[in-house]
């Protein structure tokens, strides 16, 4: 009982505390930083979509945290749930025809799909982040085909860590080029705006933001589905 | 436009509220991806494309797959 | 402000998502309940952000169209034509943070369950001490 009352009196806490926030709730112009963003973006960057320049360019260094905090999410749980190897997955109940069948025709388009929404991030709502997720659902369609199927762990994870590679390389080739670290001036030529080869390094690290979201997202789904079974393995 | 605006909101919030109430886990897990595909529709109603991407592919779709594996695997044991 | 305009709607909605998301971390008592309260709360959070990056009547900020720049010649945008990119940049990669959290939590929970055979959160009180 006393805990739901602490409950109740935490979240009408919270509740003031957005009620008395609410007046600064509804900007009528950008603020300074932003305003540098938009108006400079497509100068600065040929990018299309300032999202994504904000994003992969201004704050790519707050990206490639992020894509780390992803990495060790995943390490956590596959960390938390190990597939032990060698270990033979009980046979599960077979799903249906119609679902192998789909699922081995729907694959290659799925992927594909995933590779087009990150192409295009610099030039169409998307991205690295989307697309990976795609991909991994294109992953997940086979898991559901066939439920004792092992992902080729080897080769996922030799994706996703030369993807990161890749991402932090492409940073030093921008400090060696310009002097700041996934600089975007003068590293390749910018191109035309909207043009899919325009926006200089930022198609390249979408690119693989979106293998590095995919393979790990991929993992997941499969550390998810195939951990060992009655957490023997940490006894 | 803003009614069906606010008919999503309507539609976030009570199956919000329906999640956490709900005693059938599979049914609060299914209303909390309703939850989020309200959110996705309203984010692109905020001039937000990319982000309503994001959480349709990701809050909708393999959140809520993550979650229905989650539950599976802690009933299936149950029966052995 | 006026209550029936797309803003307030959606101020209202996130707030009301955060808290409902609150309550059901901290008064459920089945971990997964917890969980799903913590991923309701995060939908909320992520609305709120990009609410108050939405200025009304203004455009998504992709400059797909010659008409959003300030002049014809130069390619400097016209910052009054589109809403506030920053916010949005942000919460993009929020919700993929949140996934993966989301997931670890869950793995917890997965594994909590194969070693104590039970969901209610009553059962790992051994830090109650």
């Amino acid at each position: 009982m006393i805990k739901q009352l602490v409950g109740l009196l935490a979240v009408l806490a919270v509740a003031a505390l957005f009620v008395a926030l609410l007046p600064l709730m509804a900007p009528t112009e950008l603020g300074p930083v932003t305003r540098h963003y938009v108006e400079q973006g497509l100068v600065e960057n040929r990018g299309a979509n300032l999202v994504t320049s904000i994003v992969v360019n201004y704050r790519g260094f707050d990206t490639l945290g992020e894509v780390t905090v992803l990495f060790l999410s995943v390490s956590g749980a596959g960390f938390v749930l190990r597939r032990r190897e060698g270990l033979v997955p009980e046979p599960q109940r077979r799903s249906s025809e119609l679902v192998q069948t789909a699922s081995r025709v729907l694959f290659a388009p799925i992927v594909l799909f995933g590779a087009y929404i990150f192409v295009h991030g610099h030039l169409t709502p998307g991205g690295g982040f989307q697309g990976g997720a795609v991909i991994a659902s294109a992953v997940l369609l086979l898991l559901l085909a066939d439920r004792d199927r092992l992902l080729p762990h080897g080769f996922l994870s030799v994706i996703e860590s030369f993807s990161g590679f890749g991402y932090v390389v492409t940073g030093f080739v921008g400090l060696a080029a310009t002097g700041s670290f996934l600089a975007n001036r003068g590293v390749i030529d910018l191109g035309t705006w909207n043009r899919l080869f325009s926006a200089g390094v930022i198609p390249v690290i979408y690119v693989l933001i979106g293998l590095k979201v995919g393979s790990e997202l991929a993992t997941l789904l499969d550390t998810m589905m195939h951990a060992d079974q009655a957490g023997e393995g940490h006894r | 436009m803003i009614f069906i605006d606010l008919v999503v909101c309507l539609l976030a919030i009570v199956s919000a509220v329906w999640a956490i109430i709900a005693r059938n886990l599979v049914s609060a897990v299914v209303l909390a991806g309703v939850v989020s595909l309200a959110v996705s529709y309203l984010f692109l109603r905020l001039a937000a494309p990319d982000v309503a991407m994001t959480e349709a592919a990701i809050g909708a779709g393999l959140s809520t797959v993550i979650f229905l594996i989650a539950v599976r695997r802690t009933e299936e044991e149950e029966k052995r | 402000m006026n209550l029936l305009s797309l803003h307030a709607l959606a101020v209202g909605t996130a707030i009301v998502l955060i808290l409902v998301g609150l309550a059901g971390a901290l008064v459920r008592r089945n971990l997964l309940k917890i969980v799903l309260g913590f991923s309701i709360a995060d939908s909320g959070v992520n609305l709120l952000i990009v609410t108050l990056g939405h200025i009304p009547g203004r455009t998504a900020p992709i400059i797909d169209d010659p008409k959003l720049l300030k002049d014809a010649g130069s390619l400097v945008v016209d910052a009054s034509k589109v809403v506030d990119p920053l916010p949005q940049a942000l919460v993009l990669t929020a919700i993929v943070i949140g996934v993966g959290v989301t997931a670890l939590m869950l793995a917890f929970v997965v594994r909590l369950y194969a070693q104590g055979k039970s969901l209610d959160i009553r059962d790992f009180g051994r830090l109650k001490w």
